[in-house]
Protein backbone atom coordinates (compact mmCIF):
# COMPACT_ATOMS: atom_id res chain seq x y z
CA UNK A 1 0.00 0.00 0.00
CA UNK A 2 2.36 2.24 1.17
CA UNK A 3 4.61 1.93 -2.17
CA UNK A 4 1.50 2.98 -4.09
CA UNK A 5 0.50 5.76 -2.47
CA UNK A 6 3.83 7.25 -2.89
CA UNK A 7 3.40 6.78 -6.79
CA UNK A 8 -0.07 7.82 -6.53
CA UNK A 9 0.93 11.30 -4.74
CA UNK A 10 3.94 11.99 -7.20
CA UNK A 11 1.45 11.43 -10.26
CA UNK A 12 -1.38 13.67 -8.15
CA UNK A 13 1.35 16.14 -8.07
CA UNK A 14 2.68 15.66 -11.71
CA UNK A 15 -0.91 16.61 -12.89
CA UNK A 16 -1.77 19.01 -10.55
CA UNK A 17 1.38 21.18 -10.61
CA UNK A 18 0.67 22.64 -14.23
CA UNK A 19 -3.15 23.11 -13.65
CA UNK A 20 -1.81 25.62 -10.33
CA UNK A 21 0.37 27.11 -12.46
CA UNK A 22 -2.43 27.81 -14.94
CA UNK A 23 -4.28 29.29 -12.29
CA UNK A 24 -1.03 30.99 -11.07
CA UNK A 25 -0.61 32.69 -14.58
CA UNK A 26 -4.42 33.23 -15.08
CA UNK A 27 -3.94 35.34 -11.58
CA UNK A 28 -0.72 37.06 -12.08
CA UNK A 29 -2.45 38.13 -15.58
CA UNK A 30 -5.02 39.40 -14.26
CA UNK A 31 -3.50 41.32 -11.50
CA UNK A 32 -0.70 42.28 -14.43
CA UNK A 33 -3.81 43.99 -16.52
CA UNK A 34 -5.78 45.40 -13.64
CA UNK A 35 -2.39 48.04 -13.13
CA UNK A 36 -2.40 48.46 -16.97
CA UNK A 37 -5.64 49.19 -17.60
CA UNK A 38 -6.58 52.60 -16.00
CA UNK A 39 -3.73 54.14 -18.30
CA UNK A 40 -4.40 51.38 -21.35
CA UNK A 41 -8.00 52.62 -21.58
CA UNK A 42 -6.60 56.10 -22.38
CA UNK A 43 -3.67 55.25 -24.23
CA UNK A 44 -5.84 52.81 -26.61
CA UNK A 45 -8.39 55.01 -27.06
CA UNK A 46 -6.57 58.32 -27.30
CA UNK A 47 -3.13 57.08 -28.67
CA UNK A 48 -3.36 53.46 -30.13
CA UNK A 49 -6.86 53.95 -32.02
CA UNK A 50 -5.93 57.16 -33.44
CA UNK A 51 -2.60 56.17 -34.62
CA UNK A 52 -4.00 53.16 -36.71
CA UNK A 53 -6.80 55.24 -37.37
CA UNK A 54 -4.31 58.03 -39.25
CA UNK A 55 -2.73 54.98 -41.38
CA UNK A 56 -6.34 54.06 -42.23
CA UNK A 57 -7.29 57.94 -43.15
CA UNK A 58 -4.34 58.32 -45.84
CA UNK A 59 -5.89 56.23 -48.19
CA UNK A 60 -9.27 58.19 -47.76
CA UNK A 61 -10.68 61.26 -49.23
CA UNK A 62 -12.46 63.17 -46.38
CA UNK A 63 -13.13 66.53 -45.34
CA UNK A 64 -15.78 68.09 -42.74
CA UNK A 65 -18.67 67.88 -45.43
CA UNK A 66 -18.60 64.68 -47.37
CA UNK A 67 -18.32 60.94 -46.06
CA UNK A 68 -14.94 59.21 -46.12
CA UNK A 69 -14.31 57.45 -49.72
CA UNK A 70 -11.75 54.98 -50.16
CA UNK A 71 -9.48 56.43 -52.98
CA UNK A 72 -6.16 54.60 -52.60
CA UNK A 73 -2.70 56.22 -53.18
CA UNK A 74 -4.39 59.04 -54.86
CA UNK A 75 -3.22 61.61 -51.98
CA UNK A 76 0.28 60.07 -52.38
CA UNK A 77 0.45 61.19 -55.93
CA UNK A 78 -0.84 64.46 -54.91
CA UNK A 79 1.81 64.98 -52.30
CA UNK A 80 4.49 64.25 -54.93
CA UNK A 81 3.56 67.01 -56.80
CA UNK A 82 2.66 69.46 -54.11
CA UNK A 83 5.54 72.19 -53.86
CA UNK A 84 4.24 73.06 -50.41
CA UNK A 85 5.01 69.39 -49.75
CA UNK A 86 8.31 69.47 -51.15
CA UNK A 87 9.43 72.60 -49.08
CA UNK A 88 8.01 71.78 -46.04
CA UNK A 89 10.38 67.76 -45.98
CA UNK A 90 13.34 69.71 -47.34
CA UNK A 91 12.78 72.33 -44.14
CA UNK A 92 12.07 69.58 -41.28
CA UNK A 93 15.48 67.13 -42.69
CA UNK A 94 17.10 70.45 -42.72
CA UNK A 95 16.03 71.78 -39.27
CA UNK A 96 16.73 68.34 -37.81
CA UNK A 97 20.29 67.89 -39.57
CA UNK A 98 20.85 71.28 -38.08
CA UNK A 99 19.36 70.58 -34.25
CA UNK A 100 20.75 67.22 -33.60
CA UNK A 101 24.34 67.31 -34.10
CA UNK A 102 24.42 70.88 -32.14
CA UNK A 103 22.35 69.51 -29.63
CA UNK A 104 24.33 66.03 -29.31
CA UNK A 105 27.36 67.77 -29.14
CA UNK A 106 26.44 70.73 -26.74
CA UNK A 107 24.94 68.74 -24.29
CA UNK A 108 27.65 66.30 -24.47
CA UNK A 109 30.17 69.02 -23.70
CA UNK A 110 28.42 70.57 -21.27
CA UNK A 111 27.65 67.39 -18.96
CA UNK A 112 31.59 66.74 -19.20
CA UNK A 113 32.13 70.08 -18.23
CA UNK A 114 29.82 70.00 -15.27
CA UNK A 115 30.44 66.39 -14.23
CA UNK A 116 32.69 66.82 -11.15
CA UNK A 117 32.49 67.64 -7.82
CA UNK A 118 32.79 71.10 -7.31
CA UNK A 119 31.50 73.94 -4.95
CA UNK A 120 28.07 75.40 -6.49
CA UNK A 121 28.04 72.90 -9.22
CA UNK A 122 24.53 72.33 -8.62
CA UNK A 123 23.58 75.96 -9.50
CA UNK A 124 25.12 75.76 -12.98
CA UNK A 125 23.36 72.50 -13.73
CA UNK A 126 20.32 73.96 -12.66
CA UNK A 127 20.73 77.36 -14.30
CA UNK A 128 21.87 75.65 -17.82
CA UNK A 129 18.63 73.29 -17.55
CA UNK A 130 16.15 76.10 -17.42
CA UNK A 131 15.98 77.64 -20.66
CA UNK A 132 14.28 73.97 -21.32
CA UNK A 133 11.33 74.60 -18.92
CA UNK A 134 10.75 77.82 -19.52
CA UNK A 135 7.76 79.53 -21.34
CA UNK A 136 7.98 78.50 -25.10
CA UNK A 137 5.80 81.82 -25.74
CA UNK A 138 8.42 83.80 -23.77
CA UNK A 139 11.41 82.68 -25.25
CA UNK A 140 10.00 82.78 -28.94
CA UNK A 141 9.58 86.30 -28.64
CA UNK A 142 12.48 87.20 -26.48
CA UNK A 143 15.01 85.46 -29.33
CA UNK A 144 12.63 87.16 -32.32
CA UNK A 145 13.23 90.46 -30.79
CA UNK A 146 17.09 89.31 -29.76
CA UNK A 147 17.64 88.58 -33.42
CA UNK A 148 15.75 91.64 -35.14
CA UNK A 149 17.75 92.61 -37.79
CA UNK A 150 18.41 96.40 -36.85
CA UNK A 151 17.51 96.90 -33.68
CA UNK A 152 18.64 93.46 -32.17
CA UNK A 153 21.29 93.10 -29.55
CA UNK A 154 23.01 90.43 -31.77
CA UNK A 155 23.05 91.92 -34.53
CA UNK A 156 24.65 94.84 -32.79
CA UNK A 157 27.26 92.59 -31.52
CA UNK A 158 27.98 91.29 -35.03
CA UNK A 159 28.64 94.65 -36.37
CA UNK A 160 30.30 95.67 -33.39
CA UNK A 161 32.65 92.39 -33.99
CA UNK A 162 33.53 93.71 -37.14
CA UNK A 163 31.04 91.69 -39.82
CA UNK A 164 29.95 94.45 -42.78
CA UNK A 165 26.30 92.53 -43.53
CA UNK A 166 24.93 90.92 -40.25
CA UNK A 167 22.68 88.29 -41.49
CA UNK A 168 18.63 89.28 -41.52
CA UNK A 169 17.55 85.86 -39.15
CA UNK A 170 13.41 85.66 -39.07
CA UNK A 171 13.20 88.14 -41.62
CA UNK A 172 15.65 86.35 -44.42
CA UNK A 173 14.71 83.05 -46.29
CA UNK A 174 18.25 81.81 -46.07
CA UNK A 175 18.65 82.95 -42.36
CA UNK A 176 15.23 82.33 -40.77
CA UNK A 177 16.10 78.10 -40.71
CA UNK A 178 19.21 79.14 -38.60
CA UNK A 179 17.97 81.55 -36.58
CA UNK A 180 15.33 78.65 -35.22
CA UNK A 181 17.74 76.19 -34.87
CA UNK A 182 20.22 78.05 -32.90
CA UNK A 183 17.13 78.90 -30.40
CA UNK A 184 15.96 74.97 -30.02
CA UNK A 185 19.65 74.08 -28.90
CA UNK A 186 19.72 76.69 -26.62
CA UNK A 187 16.27 75.90 -25.06
CA UNK A 188 16.68 71.96 -25.20
CA UNK A 189 20.53 71.56 -24.32
CA UNK A 190 20.15 71.37 -20.77
CA UNK A 191 17.64 68.66 -20.73
CA UNK A 192 20.33 66.05 -22.39
CA UNK A 193 22.70 67.58 -20.22
CA UNK A 194 20.78 66.06 -18.03
CA UNK A 195 20.71 62.72 -19.13
CA UNK A 196 24.23 62.59 -19.81
CA UNK A 197 25.50 63.56 -16.48
CA UNK A 198 23.49 60.34 -15.38
CA UNK A 199 25.19 58.28 -17.84
CA UNK A 200 28.55 59.95 -17.26
CA UNK A 201 27.67 59.16 -13.11
CA UNK A 202 27.00 55.37 -14.01
CA UNK A 203 30.52 54.70 -15.67
CA UNK A 204 32.64 53.37 -13.16
CA UNK A 205 35.44 54.97 -11.95
CA UNK A 206 37.64 51.88 -11.83
CA UNK A 207 38.20 52.00 -15.43
CA UNK A 208 39.61 55.59 -15.69
CA UNK A 209 41.70 54.11 -12.65
CA UNK A 210 42.50 51.28 -14.58
CA UNK A 211 43.10 53.24 -17.79
CA UNK A 212 45.21 56.31 -15.65
CA UNK A 213 47.40 52.85 -14.82
CA UNK A 214 48.07 52.19 -18.23
CA UNK A 215 49.38 55.79 -19.04
CA UNK A 216 46.08 56.63 -20.68
CA UNK A 217 45.64 60.45 -21.51
CA UNK A 218 42.57 62.83 -21.41
CA UNK A 219 41.84 62.19 -24.78
CA UNK A 220 42.42 58.26 -24.99
CA UNK A 221 40.30 58.50 -21.64
CA UNK A 222 37.45 59.74 -23.58
CA UNK A 223 37.65 57.84 -26.17
CA UNK A 224 38.04 54.39 -24.96
CA UNK A 225 36.16 54.62 -21.62
CA UNK A 226 34.04 57.75 -21.66
CA UNK A 227 32.56 57.02 -25.00
CA UNK A 228 31.67 53.08 -24.35
CA UNK A 229 30.33 53.88 -21.24
CA UNK A 230 27.92 56.46 -22.42
CA UNK A 231 26.54 54.54 -25.39
CA UNK A 232 23.32 53.49 -24.15
CA UNK A 233 22.64 56.67 -23.15
CA UNK A 234 23.74 58.33 -26.54
CA UNK A 235 21.46 56.18 -27.94
CA UNK A 236 18.84 57.35 -25.87
CA UNK A 237 19.27 61.03 -26.57
CA UNK A 238 19.72 60.16 -30.65
CA UNK A 239 16.48 58.73 -30.66
CA UNK A 240 14.82 61.29 -28.36
CA UNK A 241 16.29 63.83 -30.26
CA UNK A 242 15.52 62.72 -33.55
CA UNK A 243 11.76 62.03 -33.16
CA UNK A 244 11.38 65.61 -31.25
CA UNK A 245 13.22 67.18 -34.11
CA UNK A 246 10.87 65.84 -36.71
CA UNK A 247 7.89 66.52 -34.69
CA UNK A 248 8.89 70.50 -34.14
CA UNK A 249 6.02 73.17 -34.76
CA UNK A 250 5.04 75.37 -31.43
CA UNK A 251 8.82 76.97 -31.22
CA UNK A 252 8.78 77.72 -34.81
CA UNK A 253 4.83 78.12 -35.25
CA UNK A 254 5.31 81.14 -32.70
CA UNK A 255 8.75 82.69 -33.70
CA UNK A 256 7.95 82.68 -37.89
CA UNK A 257 4.85 81.08 -38.41
CA UNK A 258 6.94 79.14 -41.19
CA UNK A 259 8.01 82.07 -42.81
CA UNK A 260 8.79 84.73 -44.80
CA UNK A 261 7.84 82.95 -47.33
CA UNK A 262 7.93 79.34 -46.52
CA UNK A 263 11.28 79.29 -45.39
CA UNK A 264 10.38 77.68 -41.91
CA UNK A 265 7.51 76.22 -43.19
CA UNK A 266 7.45 72.35 -41.47
CA UNK A 267 5.51 69.07 -42.09
CA UNK A 268 3.78 69.54 -38.91
CA UNK A 269 2.73 72.94 -39.53
CA UNK A 270 1.64 71.23 -43.04
CA UNK A 271 -0.58 68.66 -41.28
CA UNK A 272 -1.95 71.27 -38.85
CA UNK A 273 -3.03 73.94 -41.87
CA UNK A 274 -4.30 71.05 -44.21
CA UNK A 275 -6.20 69.02 -41.21
CA UNK A 276 -7.56 71.19 -38.73
CA UNK A 277 -7.43 74.64 -40.99
CA UNK A 278 -8.98 73.47 -44.20
CA UNK A 279 -10.71 70.04 -43.19
CA UNK A 280 -8.83 68.16 -45.68
CA UNK A 281 -8.13 65.11 -43.02
CA UNK A 282 -7.61 62.67 -45.99
CA UNK A 283 -4.76 64.54 -47.21
CA UNK A 284 -2.99 65.23 -44.00
CA UNK A 285 -3.02 62.05 -42.98
CA UNK A 286 -1.52 61.41 -45.74
CA UNK A 287 1.56 63.52 -44.80
CA UNK A 288 1.54 62.38 -41.50
CA UNK A 289 1.92 58.54 -42.71
CA UNK A 290 5.31 60.23 -44.53
CA UNK A 291 6.54 61.61 -41.23
CA UNK A 292 5.98 58.91 -39.29
CA UNK A 293 7.07 56.64 -41.37
CA UNK A 294 10.44 58.69 -41.95
CA UNK A 295 11.06 58.96 -37.96
CA UNK A 296 10.48 54.78 -38.00
CA UNK A 297 12.74 54.21 -40.60
CA UNK A 298 15.74 56.53 -39.09
CA UNK A 299 14.67 55.12 -35.53
CA UNK A 300 15.06 51.34 -36.93
CA UNK A 301 18.53 52.51 -38.56
CA UNK A 302 19.61 54.45 -35.12
CA UNK A 303 18.58 51.21 -33.49
CA UNK A 304 20.38 48.82 -35.88
CA UNK A 305 23.44 50.29 -35.77
CA UNK A 306 23.95 50.49 -32.02
CA UNK A 307 23.16 46.91 -32.11
CA UNK A 308 25.55 46.15 -34.57
CA UNK A 309 28.02 48.25 -32.67
CA UNK A 310 27.85 46.34 -29.00
CA UNK A 311 28.46 42.90 -30.77
CA UNK B 1 57.62 74.69 -10.18
CA UNK B 2 53.77 75.13 -8.82
CA UNK B 3 52.43 72.51 -6.33
CA UNK B 4 50.12 70.65 -7.44
CA UNK B 5 47.74 71.84 -4.66
CA UNK B 6 48.01 75.46 -6.48
CA UNK B 7 48.05 73.84 -10.13
CA UNK B 8 44.46 72.52 -8.74
CA UNK B 9 43.31 75.87 -7.35
CA UNK B 10 44.46 77.42 -10.62
CA UNK B 11 42.18 74.90 -12.59
CA UNK B 12 39.24 74.88 -10.44
CA UNK B 13 39.81 79.06 -10.83
CA UNK B 14 39.97 78.63 -14.91
CA UNK B 15 36.96 76.48 -14.27
CA UNK B 16 34.71 78.68 -12.92
CA UNK B 17 35.52 81.81 -15.33
CA UNK B 18 34.46 79.45 -18.12
CA UNK B 19 31.14 78.56 -16.17
CA UNK B 20 31.09 82.13 -15.36
CA UNK B 21 31.07 82.72 -19.02
CA UNK B 22 28.67 80.05 -20.07
CA UNK B 23 26.13 81.48 -17.53
CA UNK B 24 25.85 84.56 -19.03
CA UNK B 25 25.42 83.43 -22.51
CA UNK B 26 22.98 80.83 -21.55
CA UNK B 27 21.08 82.82 -19.07
CA UNK B 28 21.18 86.49 -21.18
CA UNK B 29 18.10 86.18 -22.96
CA UNK B 30 16.13 86.09 -19.65
CA UNK B 31 18.06 88.85 -18.56
CA UNK B 32 17.11 91.20 -21.23
CA UNK B 33 13.50 89.88 -20.84
CA UNK B 34 13.36 90.85 -17.09
CA UNK B 35 14.98 94.45 -18.03
CA UNK B 36 12.64 94.93 -20.47
CA UNK B 37 9.67 94.00 -18.58
CA UNK B 38 10.47 96.91 -16.62
CA UNK B 39 10.51 99.64 -19.87
CA UNK B 40 8.91 101.78 -21.79
CA UNK B 41 7.46 99.89 -24.74
CA UNK B 42 9.42 102.53 -26.99
CA UNK B 43 12.42 101.64 -24.99
CA UNK B 44 12.84 98.28 -25.40
CA UNK B 45 13.97 98.23 -29.10
CA UNK B 46 16.91 100.62 -28.47
CA UNK B 47 20.24 100.85 -29.83
CA UNK B 48 22.45 99.80 -28.46
CA UNK B 49 20.84 97.91 -25.23
CA UNK B 50 19.58 98.97 -22.63
CA UNK B 51 20.84 96.38 -20.13
CA UNK B 52 19.32 98.77 -17.23
CA UNK B 53 16.26 100.57 -17.63
CA UNK B 54 16.55 104.51 -17.68
CA UNK B 55 13.39 104.82 -15.82
CA UNK B 56 11.82 101.69 -14.02
CA UNK B 57 8.49 100.86 -15.35
CA UNK B 58 6.86 99.10 -12.14
CA UNK B 59 3.76 99.84 -12.92
CA UNK B 60 3.60 97.18 -16.22
CA UNK B 61 3.45 94.63 -13.61
CA UNK B 62 0.11 96.01 -12.45
CA UNK B 63 -1.35 97.18 -15.32
CA UNK B 64 -1.02 93.80 -16.83
CA UNK B 65 -3.65 92.44 -14.67
CA UNK B 66 -6.11 94.91 -16.09
CA UNK B 67 -4.98 95.08 -20.07
CA UNK B 68 -5.53 91.21 -20.81
CA UNK B 69 -7.44 88.79 -18.26
CA UNK B 70 -3.57 87.10 -17.12
CA UNK B 71 -5.13 85.62 -13.59
CA UNK B 72 -7.90 83.82 -15.74
CA UNK B 73 -5.38 82.36 -18.27
CA UNK B 74 -2.85 81.70 -15.01
CA UNK B 75 -5.99 79.70 -13.56
CA UNK B 76 -6.63 78.00 -16.66
CA UNK B 77 -2.91 77.04 -17.11
CA UNK B 78 -2.91 75.75 -13.89
CA UNK B 79 -6.10 73.58 -13.43
CA UNK B 80 -4.56 71.83 -16.80
CA UNK B 81 -1.21 71.50 -15.94
CA UNK B 82 -2.38 69.99 -12.02
CA UNK B 83 -5.48 67.93 -13.20
CA UNK B 84 -3.22 66.31 -16.11
CA UNK B 85 -0.01 65.82 -13.99
CA UNK B 86 -2.06 64.12 -11.38
CA UNK B 87 -3.49 61.54 -13.49
CA UNK B 88 0.13 61.01 -15.47
CA UNK B 89 1.30 59.91 -12.46
CA UNK B 90 -1.22 58.27 -10.91
CA UNK B 91 -2.24 56.10 -13.81
CA UNK B 92 1.59 55.86 -14.80
CA UNK B 93 2.80 54.45 -11.76
CA UNK B 94 0.22 51.88 -11.56
CA UNK B 95 0.85 51.00 -15.16
CA UNK B 96 4.29 50.78 -14.45
CA UNK B 97 3.84 48.70 -11.67
CA UNK B 98 2.32 46.04 -13.75
CA UNK B 99 5.53 46.66 -16.58
CA UNK B 100 8.24 45.84 -14.50
CA UNK B 101 6.86 43.87 -10.87
CA UNK B 102 4.21 41.37 -12.28
CA UNK B 103 5.04 38.70 -14.76
CA UNK B 104 1.88 37.97 -16.95
CA UNK B 105 1.66 36.66 -20.99
CA UNK B 106 1.80 39.54 -23.75
CA UNK B 107 3.74 42.22 -20.83
CA UNK B 108 6.22 42.39 -23.02
CA UNK B 109 4.12 42.83 -26.60
CA UNK B 110 1.90 45.33 -24.60
CA UNK B 111 4.97 47.36 -23.14
CA UNK B 112 6.28 47.32 -26.98
CA UNK B 113 3.02 48.89 -28.49
CA UNK B 114 3.72 51.70 -25.62
CA UNK B 115 7.17 52.23 -26.86
CA UNK B 116 6.39 52.56 -30.35
CA UNK B 117 3.84 54.97 -29.63
CA UNK B 118 6.49 56.96 -28.31
CA UNK B 119 8.05 57.76 -31.72
CA UNK B 120 4.85 58.61 -33.64
CA UNK B 121 4.78 62.22 -33.71
CA UNK B 122 1.94 63.64 -31.99
CA UNK B 123 1.05 65.61 -35.77
CA UNK B 124 0.39 62.16 -36.90
CA UNK B 125 -2.14 61.38 -35.30
CA UNK B 126 -3.33 64.42 -34.44
CA UNK B 127 -6.24 64.69 -36.53
CA UNK B 128 -7.94 61.18 -35.85
CA UNK B 129 -7.80 62.78 -32.13
CA UNK B 130 -9.28 65.93 -33.18
CA UNK B 131 -12.24 64.08 -35.15
CA UNK B 132 -12.96 62.02 -32.02
CA UNK B 133 -13.01 65.41 -30.00
CA UNK B 134 -15.37 67.22 -32.35
CA UNK B 135 -17.78 63.82 -32.26
CA UNK B 136 -17.48 63.81 -28.66
CA UNK B 137 -18.40 67.95 -28.49
CA UNK B 138 -15.37 68.07 -26.51
CA UNK B 139 -13.39 70.61 -28.45
CA UNK B 140 -13.45 74.26 -26.97
CA UNK B 141 -13.43 72.31 -23.48
CA UNK B 142 -10.32 71.33 -21.03
CA UNK B 143 -11.79 67.90 -21.11
CA UNK B 144 -10.57 67.48 -24.92
CA UNK B 145 -6.72 68.59 -23.59
CA UNK B 146 -7.30 66.42 -20.24
CA UNK B 147 -8.11 63.37 -22.17
CA UNK B 148 -5.22 63.58 -24.84
CA UNK B 149 -2.11 64.56 -22.42
CA UNK B 150 -3.55 62.38 -19.10
CA UNK B 151 -2.07 58.81 -20.13
CA UNK B 152 0.91 59.42 -21.73
CA UNK B 153 3.26 56.45 -22.86
CA UNK B 154 6.29 58.31 -21.65
CA UNK B 155 5.48 58.70 -18.17
CA UNK B 156 4.59 54.76 -17.99
CA UNK B 157 8.29 54.34 -19.44
CA UNK B 158 9.87 56.65 -17.04
CA UNK B 159 8.38 55.38 -13.94
CA UNK B 160 9.32 51.45 -15.29
CA UNK B 161 12.90 52.78 -16.28
CA UNK B 162 12.80 53.71 -12.20
CA UNK B 163 10.93 50.19 -11.11
CA UNK B 164 13.45 48.59 -12.38
CA UNK B 165 16.00 49.89 -10.38
CA UNK B 166 14.03 48.74 -7.47
CA UNK B 167 15.26 44.95 -6.79
CA UNK B 168 12.84 42.05 -6.96
CA UNK B 169 13.51 40.98 -3.76
CA UNK B 170 12.11 43.56 -2.01
CA UNK B 171 8.81 43.22 -3.82
CA UNK B 172 9.11 39.06 -3.22
CA UNK B 173 9.50 39.51 -0.05
CA UNK B 174 6.77 41.74 1.09
CA UNK B 175 4.87 38.97 -1.30
CA UNK B 176 5.61 36.19 1.20
CA UNK B 177 4.80 38.55 3.95
CA UNK B 178 1.22 38.48 3.01
CA UNK B 179 1.35 42.00 1.32
CA UNK B 180 -0.96 42.18 -1.94
CA UNK B 181 0.40 43.74 -5.10
CA UNK B 182 -2.21 46.84 -4.47
CA UNK B 183 -0.35 46.83 -0.99
CA UNK B 184 3.41 46.42 -2.49
CA UNK B 185 2.30 49.36 -4.99
CA UNK B 186 1.11 51.65 -1.91
CA UNK B 187 3.48 50.77 0.90
CA UNK B 188 6.52 50.29 -0.90
CA UNK B 189 6.76 51.44 -4.21
CA UNK B 190 5.28 54.87 -4.24
CA UNK B 191 7.56 55.54 -1.16
CA UNK B 192 10.71 54.67 -2.92
CA UNK B 193 10.16 56.40 -6.09
CA UNK B 194 9.30 59.87 -5.03
CA UNK B 195 12.23 61.23 -7.76
CA UNK B 196 10.32 59.13 -10.50
CA UNK B 197 7.06 60.58 -9.58
CA UNK B 198 8.64 63.58 -9.09
CA UNK B 199 10.49 64.18 -12.09
CA UNK B 200 7.27 62.68 -14.01
CA UNK B 201 4.83 65.31 -11.65
CA UNK B 202 7.27 68.26 -12.74
CA UNK B 203 8.24 67.48 -16.85
CA UNK B 204 4.32 67.04 -17.46
CA UNK B 205 3.51 69.95 -15.48
CA UNK B 206 6.13 71.88 -17.23
CA UNK B 207 4.97 70.30 -20.30
CA UNK B 208 1.53 71.17 -20.20
CA UNK B 209 2.00 74.76 -18.70
CA UNK B 210 4.29 75.43 -22.11
CA UNK B 211 2.28 73.46 -24.73
CA UNK B 212 1.23 75.61 -27.30
CA UNK B 213 -0.26 73.56 -30.15
CA UNK B 214 -3.16 71.76 -28.09
CA UNK B 215 -4.44 74.63 -26.38
CA UNK B 216 -4.40 76.40 -29.82
CA UNK B 217 -6.19 73.69 -31.54
CA UNK B 218 -8.99 72.73 -29.03
CA UNK B 219 -9.65 76.01 -27.11
CA UNK B 220 -11.46 78.86 -28.71
CA UNK B 221 -12.52 80.55 -26.03
CA UNK B 222 -10.89 82.99 -24.91
CA UNK B 223 -12.19 82.26 -21.44
CA UNK B 224 -10.36 78.92 -21.53
CA UNK B 225 -7.05 80.13 -22.69
CA UNK B 226 -3.61 79.49 -21.24
CA UNK B 227 -1.37 81.48 -20.60
CA UNK B 228 0.76 80.29 -24.03
CA UNK B 229 -2.56 81.68 -25.79
CA UNK B 230 -2.85 84.73 -23.86
CA UNK B 231 -0.02 86.56 -24.48
CA UNK B 232 0.20 86.22 -28.10
CA UNK B 233 -2.87 89.13 -28.01
CA UNK B 234 0.04 91.67 -27.73
CA UNK B 235 1.57 90.78 -30.81
CA UNK B 236 -0.51 92.58 -33.48
CA UNK B 237 -0.35 92.50 -37.06
CA UNK B 238 2.29 95.61 -37.81
CA UNK B 239 3.29 96.05 -34.13
CA UNK B 240 3.66 94.48 -30.81
CA UNK B 241 3.69 95.94 -27.11
CA UNK B 242 6.67 94.39 -26.23
CA UNK B 243 6.98 95.65 -22.75
CA UNK B 244 3.83 94.42 -22.01
CA UNK B 245 4.74 90.95 -23.41
CA UNK B 246 7.47 91.06 -21.49
CA UNK B 247 6.19 91.49 -18.34
CA UNK B 248 3.79 88.33 -19.13
CA UNK B 249 6.44 86.38 -19.98
CA UNK B 250 8.43 87.03 -16.82
CA UNK B 251 5.12 86.45 -15.08
CA UNK B 252 4.24 83.32 -17.17
CA UNK B 253 8.04 81.52 -15.69
CA UNK B 254 7.23 82.27 -12.06
CA UNK B 255 5.34 79.46 -11.46
CA UNK B 256 7.37 76.84 -13.42
CA UNK B 257 10.96 78.11 -11.51
CA UNK B 258 9.10 78.04 -8.31
CA UNK B 259 7.89 74.25 -8.66
CA UNK B 260 10.95 73.59 -10.46
CA UNK B 261 13.40 75.02 -7.78
CA UNK B 262 11.18 73.39 -5.56
CA UNK B 263 11.84 69.91 -6.65
CA UNK B 264 14.90 69.97 -8.55
CA UNK B 265 16.78 67.77 -6.20
CA UNK B 266 14.00 64.69 -7.23
CA UNK B 267 13.74 66.07 -10.35
CA UNK B 268 17.17 65.49 -11.69
CA UNK B 269 17.63 62.05 -10.38
CA UNK B 270 14.38 60.74 -11.79
CA UNK B 271 14.88 62.14 -15.34
CA UNK B 272 18.45 60.73 -15.04
CA UNK B 273 16.81 57.10 -15.07
CA UNK B 274 15.07 57.17 -18.05
CA UNK B 275 17.97 57.42 -20.32
CA UNK B 276 20.45 55.02 -18.35
CA UNK B 277 19.09 51.90 -19.65
CA UNK B 278 19.07 52.38 -23.37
Amino acid sequence: MTTTSVAQVESGRALRAPARGRRLRRRATLIGWSFILPNFLGFALFTLIPVIAALGLSFMSWDAYNPPKWIGLANFTRLAHDPLFWAALQNTVLYAVGHVPLTLALSLGLALLLNRKLKGIQFFRVAIFFPYISSLVAIAIVWNLLFDPSTGPINALLTHLGVANPPGWTSSTTWALPAVIITSVWKDMGYYMILFLAGLQAVPGELYEAAAVDGANAWHKFWNVTVPGLRPTTFFVLVILTVSSFKVFDLIFVMTEGGPGRATLVLSQLIYQDGILNGQFGYSSAISLVLFVMVLVITLFQYRLQNRRQD
Amino acid sequence: MATRRERARLGNAALYVLLAALLVVVLLPFVWMLSSSLKNNVNVLTVPVQWIPHDWKWTNYRDIWTQIPMAGYLANSALLAVVISFLQVLTGSFAAYGFSKVRFPGRDALFIAYLATIAVPWQAYMIPQYIMMQRAHLTNTFWSLILLQAFGAFGVFLMRQYYLTIPDELTEAARIDGLTDYGIWARIILPLSKPALASLALLTFVNTWNDYMGPFIYLSSNNLWTVQLGLRQFIGQYSADYAMIMTGSVISIVPVLVIFLLGQRYFIAGIATSGLKG
